[in-house]
């Protein structure tokens, strides 16, 4: 049972892999060549080469640490102001924040393009970055923990004179890291994996991120060129697989605690 | 944690204010405020520029004709809507179509996923392995899976010729066949999201009370009806937030649509997103767009709302 379920995952993943690596005249055969009788690194070159990748991975790297900085900044602020600022309504101004969660993605693309065009940024990186760096989610998992801080620690702070951003950097920050990061990792995952909003709002290949650049490279070389193809698929896919193996127990941790306490 | 929220919730009161403030206490309140809008509004003000002001436009927006060309939108009142939702029309197609996208791939990863984790939770040998290789599809961008099932598809190299052949069949065309295209997408993105949805069961079953489980046990119940009539139950809230964000979530999917059948053949594997983003980007009617988007956000809307009511009245909380 449990070997069937191993499958199910693992042959796909290992087709993506030993494909990338297979030559081409074993890709072509049937029966299908499951072991490649020696490894072929020519189609990560073919990949490289044939699309601008260095670009594609230049874009997404910077997309991904810029726009994951800047909304777990966003997030870390509002999260502190409603958890430890007094201030009459912050709870109204708060679930306006996270009511957003209910706009679904699709329903803010086209004005989100409007608005983008109009301040001339299409094609650019603060296109690309700004309209996605508000943060009800990130805000509202960090609330959830500032709210755990021990009051009496924010307060001896307060006592021995320090200002809300002392507290905020020496007090509530360290004792909120594991948090923050496992925010980032979060966020920085699906920034890095975005799809529909680089599409629409880069529109020349030095411009286009890892996986539009994905959708470039088949057209490059053709529908059915999948030695190459494969490679640049695994180039796309490797850096998540590395940041996940490296910190499975804090990614699955987050995600599954977020679920459990709902 | 709940050792720590006492503790602050006993901490003892601070002596009650005078009833008139000074005038440095409301200065000292002044700034708490001023400080509080600084801090919040970064992120109020990107979540208001781009994620409400667009909703409330787009429904403008819905009501007019426009192609980005035409110096502005010009107001056409509902006949978008009525468009739309004349039978036949393509929203109809989408409809169908996400609803098939939609059940199957919940109810399937549900189904499925609560067998893996429940088999997981034995804790047999390898099922560390399986575990981290089970989450791995839920990381990676939906444009690489896409891709990566377009290559399996293949009716001639992929692994789909060699499944079908075992069975002496022939492989379908997975992605290029309105009758398969639909079904390519719906196994697809199951693929990617089971492993999430059995590692959140896995999870989710080791920490169930084990003193239940020991005086069920004690009253002869085993196996099977153990499962039935236990495990499942006190599952229950997992599996109401496993439904509300998986319809969310499939009902949004667009990267695998977009790698692996461009919505078609024709509309056959067409959705609700897929047809927004077309409608907009490729055929550049701006206002059948935002129609659409509204339909699928007002969709969207009455799912969570209808769930959370059945929520209240079925789901066990323990």
């Amino acid at each position: 049972m449990l070997g069937l379920v191993l499958a199910v995952f693992a042959v796909p993943l290992y087709w993506l892999f030993s494909s990338a690596l297979k030559p081409e005249n074993e890709i072509y055969t049937f029966p299908l060549t499951w072991v490649p009788s020696s490894l072929e690194w020519g189609n990560f070159v073919e990949a490289w080469t044939s699309a601008p990748f260095g670009a594609f991975l230049r874009n997404s790297v910077i997309t991904t640490v810029v726009g994951t900085a800047l909304e777990i900044g966003v997030a870390v602020l509002s999260a502190y102001a409603v958890a430890f600022v007094r201030f009459r309504g912050k709870m109204l101004v708060f679930a306006v924040m996270v009511g957003s969660l209910m706009l679904p993605g699709h329903i803010t693309l086209l004005v989100n393009y409007i608005t983008v065009s109009s301040l001339g940024w299409l094609n650019t990186y603060q296109g690309l970055i700004l309209p996605g760096i508000g943060s009800a989610f990130a805000m509202f998992l960090l609330y959830q923990q500032m709210r755990q801080v021990p009051g009496e620690l924010v307060d001896a702070a307060s006592i021995d004179g320090a200002g809300h951003l002392r507290r905020m950097v020496s007090v509530v920050g360290p004792i909120c890291s594991p948090m923050i990061l496992t925010a980032t990792l979060i966020v920085g995952i699906g920034k890095w994996n975005d799809f529909v909003w680089p599409l629409i709002v880069t529109s020349t290949a030095d411009m286009r991120t890892l996986p539009i650049g994905l959708m470039f490279l088949r057209s490059q070389e053709g529908y059915d060129s999948w030695g190459p193809v494969m490679a640049g698929t695994v180039i796309v896919a490797a850096p998540m697989l590395v940041v996940f193996f490296l910190a499975q127990r804090r990614i699955v941790g987050g995600i599954v605690s977020g679920a459990l306490k709902g | 944690m709940t050792v720590l929220a006492d503790r602050r919730r006993a901490r003892p009161r601070p002596p009650a204010a005078p009833r008139r403030r000074s005038a440095t206490r409301t200065r000292a309140l002044l700034r708490e405020g001023l400080l509080f809008w600084a801090l919040i509004l970064p992120n109020l003000a990107a979540i208001v520029v781009f994620g409400y002001y667009p909703t409330l436009y787009n429904l403008v927006l819905s009501l007019t004709d426009w192609d980005f060309v035409q110096p502005a939108p010009v107001l056409v009142g509902l006949d978008n809507y009525v468009e739309l939702l004349r039978p036949g029309s393509v929203l109809a197609d989408a409809l169908r179509n996400t609803t098939v996208f939609v059940l199957v791939t919940v109810l399937g990863t549900m189904v499925g996923g609560l067998a893996i984790g429940a088999l997981l939770a034995q804790r047999l040998r390898l099922s560390g392995v399986v575990r981290t290789l089970a989450f791995a599809p839920h990381m990676l961008p939906g444009a690489a899976v896409g891709v990566l099932w377009l290559f399996l598809f293949d009716p001639s190299y992929g692994l789909s010729r060699w499944l079908f052949e075992m069975v002496g069949a022939d492989s379908p065309r997975w992605t290029t066949t309105s009758d398969f295209s639909l079904w390519a997408i719906t196994i697809a993105y199951a693929w990617q999201r089971l492993g999430f949805v059995a590692i959140i069961y896995y999870a989710a079953i080791l920490d169930l009370p084990r003193d239940l489980y020991e005086a069920a046990a004690l009253d002869g119940a085993r196996g099977w009806s153990l499962f039935r009539h236990l495990t499942i139950p006190l599952l229950s809230p997992i599996t109401f937030f496993l439904t509300v964000t998986g319809v969310i979530a499939a009902a949004q999917t667009f990267d695998i649509i977009a790698t692996l059948t461009n919505g078609g053949p024709g509309t056959s594997s067409t959705t609700l997103p897929w047809l927004v983003y077309e409608q907009a980007f490729v055929s550049f009617d701006i206002g059948t767009s935002a129609a659409s988007a509204t339909v699928m956000f007002v969709l969207l809307l009455v799912v969570t709302l209808v769930q959370t009511r059945v929520a209240h009245r079925q789901v066990h909380y323990s």
